[in-house]
């Protein structure tokens, strides 16, 4: 069973939630699948159990003692990568046009690193993660690494709880493919709603049935009651309502989870949703 | 006629890989001639599209049937506009697999499972 | 000159910080946040115009097609396959490189062109506001940000980026003269943060930090920035009012505390070079 957490919007408390879910869940695999941003491993004081590199994509190289100048690779690259006979590999897209037209095989195709990929053990089952390196591409492979990696070491029966990205990209698209069930967690705000809308509309396209949460609620009631008839209308279950709560920012600086602070009263909501959420995963 | 299993080794021991895109090998058994061929798949470490890919082999081995766990979408339109049937399997080695396929005990797959669909992707 | 206004997390205020600092310095507005852009919700822009971001995919022309297979081996994105009848196109996979069309000994491949996004763009208060916008279920966000940024208008511009450090904030920041970071005094804020500056040191794009959900009581991030030597270029105060403002999409500018915060940002802009 897999459970993947995403939010649309950036910082409306998709890690926090998250990483509750899982304390009270018990034994779980966490995939951090917010490879750009990836925090989860701050939580934990786990033992790495394996590592290994990870390549994406190939990338043009260009032989320079080979290379004549001839510019054919220039022209028919569509991307703009390639100037002097130089390849910018950030604008490489890795389509191997080049290495077709070269007439002195000078442009190759080589393995570019862009990641390590970690599986750790944590006090409560096993997370897997990534460090990707810095600004490189194929974040949505890797993410799919992850998520393959956590089936991997989950015991049968057992939850995988999937921190998705922020957006509607490839990593998120990947985060959710033939995923069970989604989790939305979202803030009552104009830009929330509307990246809200955006990511639900997603799941939908890819025919995933989602839940949502409602963060930080109290901050305006009158988007919050909206984004709920939103979810009304689109068969969608608010299984949350989060008040705005100070010790969530304490507990994140603190580096424990929410459920750590019996008296939050985020933690008492979160509590209760968990509740609602056993309903649909136990389905 | 030939039919392509997706398995987790290159022995007619090895248990079947429920993955069909990303599979490890895929084992090539031509039931006329009784000969089993081992090729390692290309496509398990393609930054997108594996199951297109994959499927690309099938149609290269000229394979009439697939037995496998699941197909997404797109190879299943490939194995579809092919010709090629796919069959489900559930945990077996592939001699147990391709036992069962003789004695017709294995379900055609007449849709595609969840959507993997460009997972990857790489370059975005 | 192009600011670019980054983060690493999400969530720490960017779109906040890029819009008050756009009327206040008279810069136009730039939502490359493509998947989820939330810049028009305050700036509210009259009279926008669009025009659809649209990419090549091939078509095969079955009359001229050999099967060959020449394509669908070139094809590093495989959104080709060549059956025995015929040539099957996965446009979402294909990048519109053009690798089919090169290995093509049959002349058979032309390209169509297909939707991925939009690009809009209209005034608010003076200043031109712009912005891209990724179909929901297309993979590709990169096609949209290249063509927003290929047109900018005249003047000075806020580029408002996507979170993270992917490849559509290396697109973005492909087109900044200088950089602001938006971090918010947590563990998490300040982790993402680092590597966002990791980014733009590797490109060696002048930057300056600005502290969003700012309380006197927690330096975290200022403590930073003194030891990595990174310049401060203001701090925004937290409180609900502010989070109540922009839940209904106002402009923090409006309120007297957080006007005074910005000028003094405002006034600071200067120092990132």
């Amino acid at each position: 069973m897999e459970l993947t957490v995403l939010s649309g919007k950036g910082g409306t408390g998709k890690t926090t939630v998250a990483m509750a879910l899982s304390q009270l869940a018990g034994e779980t695999v966490m995939a951090d699948c917010d490879v750009d941003a990836p925090n989860l491993y701050l939580f934990f004081d786990g033992e790495d159990i394996r590592k290994e590199r990870f390549s994406a994509m190939k990338k043009a190289v260009i032989d320079t003692w080979r290379c004549t100048h001839c510019g054919r690779c220039e022209a028919v690259c569509r991307f703009g990568a390639i100037t002097g006979g130089k390849v910018d590999v950030y604008r490489c897209e890795g389509c191997g046009a080049c290495t077709l037209v070269c007439p002195e095989s000078a442009a190759a195709m080589r393995d570019e690193k862009t990641a390590d990929a970690y599986v750790t053990r944590t006090q409560n089952g096993y997370l897997t993660r990534a460090e990707m390196e810095i600004g490189s591409d194929g974040s949505g492979k890797l993410v799919t690494l992850l998520r393959e990696n956590a089936k991997e070491v989950a015991a049968a029966g057992s939850l995988i709880i999937t921190d998705g990205s922020p957006g509607i990209g490839c990593p998120v698209i990947s985060s959710i493919t033939a995923s069970d069930i989604v989790l939305i967690v979202t803030e009552p705000t104009q830009s929330g709603f509307d990246d809200f809308v955006r990511v639900a509309a997603l799941c939908a396209h890819f025919g995933i049935s989602a839940l949502a949460c409602v963060n930080k609620y109290d901050i305006n009631e009158g988007v919050a009651e909206r984004i709920e008839d939103y979810c009304r209308r689109h068969d969608i279950a608010v299984v949350g309502r989060i008040p705005y709560d100070d010790t969530v920012m304490r507990s994140v600086n603190d580096l424990k989870p929410i459920t750590d602070y019996p008296q939050s009263t985020a933690n008492r909501a979160i509590r209760q949703m968990w509740e609602n959420v056993k309903a649909y995963i136990n389905k | 006629m030939k039919i392509g299993i997706s398995s987790t080794g290159n022995t007619m021991e090895s248990a079947l890989d429920p993955r069909f895109g990303r599979c490890a090998y895929f084992v090539i058994h031509d039931t006329d001639a009784g000969r089993n061929e081992f090729i390692e798949n290309a496509a398990r470490s393609a930054s997108g599209g594996a199951g297109i890919a994959a499927a690309q082999q099938m149609i290269d081995s000229d394979v009439g049937a697939v037995i496998t766990g699941n197909m997404g979408p797109n190879a299943f339109d490939v194995m579809k506009n092919a010709g090629i049937k796919v069959y489900r399997c559930a945990d077996a080695d592939i001699e147990t697999a391709l036992k069962l396929y003789s004695d017709q005990k294995l379900a055609l797959i007449d849709s595609a499972g969840p959507a993997h669909a460009g997972m990857g992707q790489g370059g975005h | 000159m192009n600011l670019c206004v980054l983060s690493g997390k999400g969530g720490t205020g960017k779109t906040t910080v890029s819009v008050n600092l756009s009327l206040l310095l008279g810069y136009n507005y730039i939502d490359c946040d493509v998947e989820e852009p939330n810049g028009f919700i305050f700036l509210k822009p009259e009279n926008v115009m669009g025009e659809d971001v649209r990419i090549d995919y091939p078509v095969i022309d079955k009359a001229k097609c050999t099967l060959c297979r020449k394509c669908a081996e070139a094809c590093l994105f495989n959104a080709l396959v060549t059956t025995k009848s015929s040539v099957m196109v996965f446009e979402k996979l294909c990048h519109a490189c053009g690798a089919c069309a090169v290995v093509c000994g049959a002349d058979a491949v032309s390209y169509a062109q297909r939707k991925v996004g939009r690009i809009e763009q209209g005034i608010s208060r003076g200043i031109a506001v712009k912005r891209g916008v990724q179909d929901v279920g297309e993979y590709m966000g990169v096609p949209v940000i290249r063509q927003l940024l290929s047109r900018l208008p005249e003047g000075n511009n806020i580029l408002d980026c996507p979170p993270g450090t992917s490849c559509n904030v290396v697109n973005t920041i492909a087109f900044a003269d200088r950089a602001l970071i938006v971090t918010e005094p947590t563990a998490f804020g300040l982790h993402d943060m680092e590597l966002a500056v990791r980014l733009l040191r590797s490109r060696n794009i002048p930057f300056g930090v600005v502290v969003n959900k700012h309380s006197a009581d927690n330096t975290l991030i200022q403590d930073y920035c003194k030891e990595n030597r990174i310049r401060l270029i203001g701090t925004v105060s937290y409180s609900k009012e502010a989070a109540v403002a922009y839940s209904t999409g106002r402009m923090l500018t409006e309120l007297p505390l957080y006007k005074k915060e910005f000028e003094a940002i405002a006034l600071k802009i200067g120092e990132v070079r």
